[in-house]
């Protein structure tokens, strides 16, 4: 009973499709069986809205008169740094971005007001941006300085291009240690006060195709409100570490590099994210469409929280000391149940990943997909899977001497 | 029993004056402080969550409000921005009253401002800085 792409694609365009959430599809498959359910759904949208901080967006600003050459120059939104080791004209501003004067943790906890995410959602926004540089000067690009706003309608190119998002599960945030910590991962109590976690569970993308059978390079994507494609796989993606039965990587497993057209994008699905004692951030909104090829695709797609276990670990001491030690596995439904019984202690759960908002861009992209406006594309590349030999590096520190 | 949460607002010459202490002596109020804030240039603020029966509370209040002493309700210093909260539940674990909460079936956040002590620990918690103390 295969599908093609697009043989899916022809019931788009003539308006026949059946498209499902993650989460609708678990009722189905459960109700009518594996098989059936494969014959009858065509798409499951998948989605997360998270924290992503390999995060940021290039920018072309046009050329000024006289033309600045920025590119070995220095440069500032709204005093934000941003990289201009590009072309004359052409900026990244990345997501953990801080201004010179920031104080950072000086003031402990910092509280990151401001910063490369926030820029990106006030861009995203519409509203002026200030911008500030100061380069040196050539013959063909004389000027040294220049002070202007910006505007995102006004520019020739403004993409985000994040080179690590929707991480397939991730660490259990815990505290063991006696004094309140500031981490990435939020807030945590002393002596096992709270435990932070990050995914949206059954509804995150690389958790309904665990072997990357369908995601792969050139798969058009729901990306901060527009339209995305993936185009490599995520940094650090690490697909060969351990696997329940079912697939399910049982830690941070793989990732993907994503990049989509910053104009047509919303400020509600990219927001600056101010994580205190720790920095700035975007919290990004993604789905994905999962095409229903086969049962097997289908199968991976009716996972359920209960199955998907994430590692506890301790931020108070093994993991700034890169101790690779889980303490403990709990799964995502006993974690939304925002109770989790550990080491004789019940410890409140909470969330840094909205699962509401998950919920909703599913059901956009969902509705897009029916109504004909978002047609599912073939991926030219696949994403290296288990059988790729992925070993996760440290790095090798090398005396200079 | 009645208890009410508020913010008084002491003006210059009577910040060195022992109120809190005539609240409970003289009208026999259970007065639990949460927050204070006296700057001897400036004027003091208390946040006070008061108890006892009706009529010493209106009694109390008269008191304070004769001496010159505002008197505001505290559910107006703590404001849950709900139009930048994006239901990511950061806050829940760090709430030590369950005045922050989420419905489990929709997993949307919200706030219960009668539970708030003023505590301002969700306010580091939030990344997305959806609540606001002005205290």
């Amino acid at each position: 009973m295969a599908k093609t792409i697009s043989e899916i694609n022809e019931k788009i365009k003539k308006g026949e499709v059946i498209v499902v959430t993650a989460e609708e599809i678990i009722d189905i498959a459960e109700k009518e069986g594996i098989e059936r359910a494969a014959k009858k759904v065509d798409v499951v949208t998948t989605a997360t809205f998270g924290p992503m901080c390999s995060s940021g967006a290039y920018l072309n600003l046009g050329h000024s008169k006289p033309r600045i050459k920025l590119g070995g120059g220095k440069a500032y939104l709204n005093d934000v740094p941003v990289y201009t080791g590009l072309a004359a004209v052409d900026i990244y501003i990345g997501a953990t971005a801080l201004p010179e004067e920031d104080p950072r943790n000086k003031v402990y906890p910092g509280e990151f007001k401001y910063g490369g995410g926030h820029v990106i959602e006030d861009l995203v926004a519409g509203k002026d941006l200030k911008f500030t540089a100061l380069s040196y000067a050539t013959d063909c690009y004389p000027r040294k300085k220049l002070e202007t706003w910006i505007n995102i309608k006004d520019i020739n190119e403004a993409v985000l291009f994040n080179p690590r998002n929707a991480y397939q599960n991730y660490n259990v945030a815990v505290n063991l240690s006696r004094k309140i910590i500031y981490t990435y991962m939020g807030v945590l109590q002393p002596h096992l006060g709270n435990a932070m976690y990050c995914s949206a569970g059954q509804l995150s993308p690389l958790l309904n195709d665990p072997y990357y059978k369908s995601i792969g390079v050139g798969t058009k994507i729901f990306l901060g409100g527009g339209v995305g494609y993936v185009v490599w796989n995520g940094t650090q993606h690490n697909p060969c570490v351990k696997r329940t039965k079912r697939g399910v990587p049982c830690a941070g497993a793989g990732s993907i590099a994503v990049i989509g057209d910053l104009k047509e994008m919303s400020p509600y699905w990219l927001k600056g994210t101010s994580i205190t004692g720790y920095g700035v951030n975007l919290t990004v909104g993604i789905g994905i469409p999962i095409p229903i090829l086969n049962e097997e695709i289908l199968y991976y797609t009716t996972v359920k929280d209960e199955e998907i276990w994430a590692p506890i670990v301790d931020y108070s001491e093994d993991y700034p000391l890169g101790r690779e030690k889980i303490i403990g596995e709990v799964n995502y439904a006993q974690l939304k149940k925002g109770k989790i019984n550990f080491r004789g202690k019940e410890v409140s759960t909470a969330s840094l990943s909205s699962y509401a908002r998950a919920r909703e861009i599913a059901e956009i992209l969902k509705n897009w997909i029916k109504e004909g406006k978002f047609l599912l594309t073939e991926p030219v590349k696949q994403l290296p899977s288990t059988n790729s030999g992925i070993r996760l590096k440290n790095l090798k520190e090398r005396n200079l001497d | 029993m009645e208890k009410r949460r508020v913010v008084l607002t002491f003006p210059y010459q009577l910040i060195d004056q022992p109120i809190t202490y005539h609240l409970i002596r003289d009208y026999n109020l259970v007065v639990n402080i949460l927050r204070a804030k006296i700057n001897p240039e400036e004027e003091g603020r208390l946040m006070v969550e008061i108890s006892g029966d009706k009529k010493s509370l209106d009694e109390g209040m008269d008191y304070l409000k004769r001496l010159g002493v505002s008197i505001q309700p505290l559910v107006k210093d703590i404001r849950w921005l709900e139009e930048k909260c994006t239901h990511c539940t950061a806050c829940l674990s760090i709430c030590p009253t369950g005045a922050l909460s989420v419905e489990r079936k929709e997993m949307k956040v919200s706030f219960e401002k009668d539970k708030c002590i003023a505590c301002g620990l969700c306010i580091l918690a939030c990344p997305y800085r959806a609540i606001e103390i002005s205290f």
